[in-house]
């Protein structure tokens, strides 16, 4: 541990706990919504019944006659938007075009809103608008036998995977995986301000400056005259990073009322129809082998739907692309448009459905060709990144498999599938890979330090903390950098009036924001030595990674599950999840576990329980409320551990940190379908994992 | 959410008569189930007459041994009460299995009762439902299925009525005890429910106005033995797919003296499975007459294809609760179920 940097003094690497958790337990750390505003204005959103068409008129006498209500908005009388704006690549200006024409391009898309006084008479008056439709036919069939499926890339091959036989084991299965709705404890929420020229987003979001810059575009306002403030936020999980439409309707609401807070907190309900989803895949998987195991071909094409008003793709080919090493490979993408809302990042984008097909396909060649499912995969463990050729930065999933399996106990499991019952239970063991990229942190970010005198320092930047920990842990990076207890650190985060910083998105929070104050931090001492005077400051910008181009550069992990399947009813539990992962140094113990079970604990809630049900007569997912779409709740997580290795990679960045919010939930799904195989003999491809499965008919 | 009154009862008769009188009134107990429904544009009552200031929250026990439970009782109050853990764990543990605490602490045992299904169409104003809308149509008939009923159901409305409590209730023999504005009545619970047929937005057999007081269980000795199993998707905090309440009764030479079978999950009510008791009665106390007594009962199941899994399913949950309950080895659930 001598290359990295930051390592003088103790903050990084140990555990201390959450600096805004006393703020949030005592309910003084301001969500988005409970911004104390003077005079308030509620908005509630009025939702397209049909999945395609257009409006032919909406009727708002009866709303408009509701006592309170102060507007009915419709694409009749919304304030214009530049919908032709330039925005950045996250975002899909025909998604964010709300009300801007009478197109409906799926169900439950907005098709007007009230403004009223209060909440209640908002949402009264929102039922009684009436819209009426010229419907159209519209189409939500997902399939892999789709003529219309259309590549969005050029497949990735080397060698000729038709070549790749004759091999003494083939595995070829199709797997499946359901579409789930990022559902972050805070739902989307906005209140937005507007008058004097000027427009404040009280916001939740992932990146308050990525909000500035999109609403500006939007709206043709200076990005200077847009202010956004989102210092605490309940959870993102990915579908806060872009914006949605509930944001710009808050804003187009805002400008009608010039003077007037507006305020806009999604329903539950609202939370499947308006901020996206992740895209169900469907996964074709061929993988062939010799006989002892190495793999020769590698093939994997994913299905996933897009949206039919702007193109979403789940890369759901991407990871198998890093995984394994055969001379034969080919990773490729197809994609449905469809009469849906565009599908957004949730968790783990791309590698989280994408490893649980290859992982269970790893699995099944493992018993067809009689080798410990741990030892297949250690025997495929590539030089170098198959897909670049590059060397790895740092690869430690063997490492990862190896300690796993000691602390699991994995050397006790049967020998055979179906061998063990206990109590009623059958059960078994299963292991999956995991992995995530580390991602390049986007340019643009930016960090002012500034010292306060009597000892103490101010650390700057606009980076929103989704309950990740950066308020904590970016405090312990300025406290290394800056050579000073962690004490005399005082941070400001998440408002567009802080040096700009980049989203919290790809795992990349840490080691962008990280290593920007570490770089102004390196800026202040050079600047003004260790003897500054009250108010010296120096800002910089996150620095250039020269060995970027040159290596491979990903986290690692090994996921272990224990797997109960009752005998008779085929109830699944999880008695025990254990994960160890690689990925770099670990700045805060304490919030870095949370990340790693929280993780886990989604990926478990993804392989027992989420699936968002779309009835395709309607267009909409019918089961979008937490009593039917279930996520895992106390009694499904049991016992649940996450362990990492030591791990020392300066080559990543300065700080050797490679990003831990979504390597948790990768592979968990796979690890729990090959226990409940394990335990049963039924082998399982479609998720969710359910009693159905293990039921005699 | 519409607008409406809210008044405070403060004695059962005129509440019932305030309601049976009002158009578009209903009682509020503890909401948990109605105030959702009013968010949703499910429900928009004009008046809300609320009765928890009514008292009926005590649990007596009654002369012949058995034992009263008023309207009013919380749903955890219910389920911890000494006297229905000694004398009917099984109602104990269908109310512990439903919801979660917090609902618990404020869902009442009338209230309980009377819940509405949870079918996805009848909670979603935009789709069409029979239930909510009568003559708009049934959405779940081809469509998501996984709540749905096997027994009972018809082609207007193959929902599930979604209470544990009532099914433990249903094997109990129970009745409910309901007043109107002139006099008080008894129904036993498992005719309190009915089937949709072609009337599906009726629950229940009460009129407006018909206001349950309290329900009463009469003596059951085999009821101290009998045991609640719900089988569901999440280990808690969910509806059930399937479960099931079993008491049985063994004579002296083994065989089956006596049996009580009610099921969760797979009808329009609380399904007493009759015919499985009738398989039963006098038959030997073996896995093998179980299993045959479930299929005595799933002879009339009638599964839409979003429903198969149940009848393999409700055999299953069916043998293993009856095995629990004749005093067979005890099938310990594994891990963090709760009590």
């Amino acid at each position: 541990m001598t290359t990295t940097a930051g390592t003088g003094t103790a903050a990084v690497g140990t555990g201390p706990p959450r600096a805004d958790g006393p703020r949030k337990a005592a309910g003084a750390a301001a969500y988005a919504y409970e911004y104390p505003v003077a005079d308030p204005a509620y908005i509630a959103p009025v939702q397209a019944t049909v999945a395609r068409g257009r409006v032919l008129e909406v009727d708002a006498a009866a709303a408009e006659a509701v006592d309170g209500v102060l507007a009915v908005l419709s694409h009749a009388n919304a304030p214009r938007l530049d919908t032709g704006a330039e925005l950045s690549g996250l975002q899909h200006a025909a998604e964010l075009a709300v009300l801007q024409s009478d197109e409906v391009a799926y169900r439950g898309q907005v098709v007007a809103a009230v403004a009223a006084e209060t909440f209640e008479a908002a949402r009264q008056a929102a039922a009684l608008v009436t819209v009426s439709y010229e419907q159209l036919p519209h189409d939500l069939d997902l399939s892999d036998q789709r003529a219309d499926a259309f590549a969005p890339e050029e497949d990735h091959r080397q060698g000729d995977t038709a070549a790749a036989a004759p091999a003494d084991a083939v595995v070829e299965q199709t797997y499946t995986t359901a579409m789930q709705h990022n559902n972050p404890m805070e739902p989307h929420a906005t209140i937005a301000h507007y008058g004097g020229g000027a427009l404040t987003l009280y916001e939740s979001t992932q990146g308050a400056h990525e909000v500035r810059r999109t609403v500006a575009a939007l709206t043709g306002l200076d990005p200077e005259r847009v202010h956004v403030v989102a210092p605490y936020v309940g959870g993102g999980f990915g579908s806060k990073g872009p914006l949605h439409a509930p944001t710009v309707l808050a804003v187009l609401a805002a400008l009608s009322l010039p003077g007037r807070p507006v305020k806009l907190a999604l329903t539950r309900r609202q939370m499947f129809t308006l901020v996206g989803y992740r895209s169900p895949t469907i996964q074709r998987v061929r993988l062939s082998a010799g006989a002892d195991g190495r793999l020769s071909g590698v093939d994997v094409l994913a299905t996933v739907q897009t949206s039919r008003l702007a193109d979403f793709i789940e890369q759901a080919a991407l990871p198998a692309k890093s995984m394994y090493a055969a001379p034969h490979r080919r990773m490729g993408h197809r994609a449905v448009r469809l009469d849906a809302p565009v599908p957004t990042w949730m968790r783990a984008p791309g590698e989280c459905p994408g490893m649980f097909g290859p992982e269970v396909a790893m699995d099944e060649l493992a018993w067809q060709v009689g080798l410990d499912p741990v030892e297949l995969r250690l025997r495929n463990e590539p030089d170098r990144d198959p897909h670049t050729h590059k060397p790895f930065s740092s690869r430690n999933l063997a490492a990862c498999l190896r300690d796993g399996a000691r602390r699991f106990g994995w050397a006790h499991r049967a020998p055979e599938p179906a061998a063990r019952t206990e109590d009623g239970w059958r059960t078994g063991m299963g292991v999956a890979a995991s992995v995530y990229p580390v991602v390049p942190p986007p340019s643009g970010s930016r960090a002012r330090v500034r010292y306060e005198g009597e000892g103490r320092y101010r650390v700057c930047l606009g980076a929103a903390d989704i309950g990740t920990g950066a308020w904590t842990a970016l405090a312990q990076v300025a406290a290394d950098a800056l050579e000073v207890p962690l004490e005399d650190v005082r941070l400001d985060l998440g408002d567009t009036a802080l040096p700009e910083a980049s989203l919290a998105g790809g795992s990349t929070g840490l080691m962008s924001w990280g290593s920007t104050i570490h770089a102004a931090a390196g800026a202040f001492r050079a600047r003004h030595g260790t003897a500054p005077r009250p108010g010296d400051e120096a800002e910089a910008d996150l620095p250039d990674n020269p060995a970027r181009d040159d290596y491979a550069m990903y986290a690692y992990g090994a996921q272990f599950a224990e797997v109960r399947v009752h005998a008779e009813t085929g109830e699944v539990r999880v008695p025990r999840l254990l994960g160890v992962f690689a990925a770099g140094r670990i700045v805060n113990e304490r919030t870095a576990r949370s990340q790693f079970l929280g993780g886990m604990t989604m990926g478990l809630s993804m392989a027992l329980h989420e699936e968002s049900v779309v009835d395709p007569r309607f267009g909409h997912p019918v089961n979008g409320d937490f009593a039917e779409y279930h996520i895992a709740a106390n009694a499904d997580v049991q016992d649940i551990r996450a362990h990492w290795i030591d791990e020392d990679d300066p080559l990543v960045n300065p700080l050797g940190a490679k990003g831990i919010g979504e390597i948790g939930i990768v592979g968990t799904a796979a690890a729990v379908a090959n226990a409940a195989y394990h335990a049963t003999g039924v082998r399982v491809r479609r998720l969710p994992v359910r009693l159905d499965a293990f039921l005699d008919s | 959410m519409k607008p409406f009154d809210y008044r405070r009862a403060t004695d059962p008769a005129d509440a019932a008569a305030l309601v049976a009188d009002t158009p578009g009134a209903a009682f509020l107990g503890g909401g948990t189930n109605l105030v959702d429904r009013m968010k949703l544009g499910v429900a928009a009552p004009d008046m809300l007459v609320d009765i928890t200031g009514l008292g009926l929250d005590e649990v007596e026990p009654l002369p012949d041994g058995g034992l009263r439970i008023g309207a009013n009782v919380r749903n955890s109050d219910a389920a911890a009460h000494p006297l229905v853990r000694a004398r009917y764990p099984v109602l104990s543990q269908a109310l512990l299995s439903g919801a979660s605490g917090q609902l618990r602490n404020t869902a009442t045992t009338g209230g309980n009762l009377l819940q509405r299904t949870r079918c996805v169409y009848f909670q979603d104003t935009s789709t069409p439902c029979n239930k909510r809308e009568p003559g708009s149509g049934c959405s779940a008939l081809e469509g998501y299925q996984r709540y749905h009923a096997i027994f009972g159901a018809s082609p207007d409305c193959v929902a599930t009525h979604p209470s544990d409590m009532a099914v433990a209730l249903t094997a109990l023999d129970a009745r409910a005890v309901v007043r109107d504005a002139a006099a008080e009545r008894r129904i036993p619970v498992a005719q309190l429910h009915r089937l949709p047929g072609e009337a599906p937005e009726h629950d229940t057999v009460l009129s407006r106005g018909d206001l349950i007081t309290a329900v009463e269980l009469p003596a059951m000795p085999m009821a101290a033995r009998a045991r609640y199993r719900k089988i569901r998707d999440r280990a808690s905090f969910a509806f059930a797919l399937v479960s099931v309440a079993a008491a049985i009764e063994r004579a002296e030479d083994g065989t089956v003296a006596d049996v009580r079978i009610a099921l969760g999950g797979v009808a329009h009510k609380p399904w007493r499975a009759l015919l499985a008791e009738e398989a039963l009665r006098g038959a030997a106390a073996t896995d093998g007459a179980f299993a045959a007594a479930a299929a005595a009962e799933l002879a009339e199941a009638r599964p839409l294809p979003g429903t198969a899994f149940k009848v393999p399913l409700v055999r299953a949950a069916i043998t293993a609760t009856l095995r629990e309950a004749a005093g067979g080895p005890p099938g310990r659930v594994p891990g963090k179920e709760e009590p």
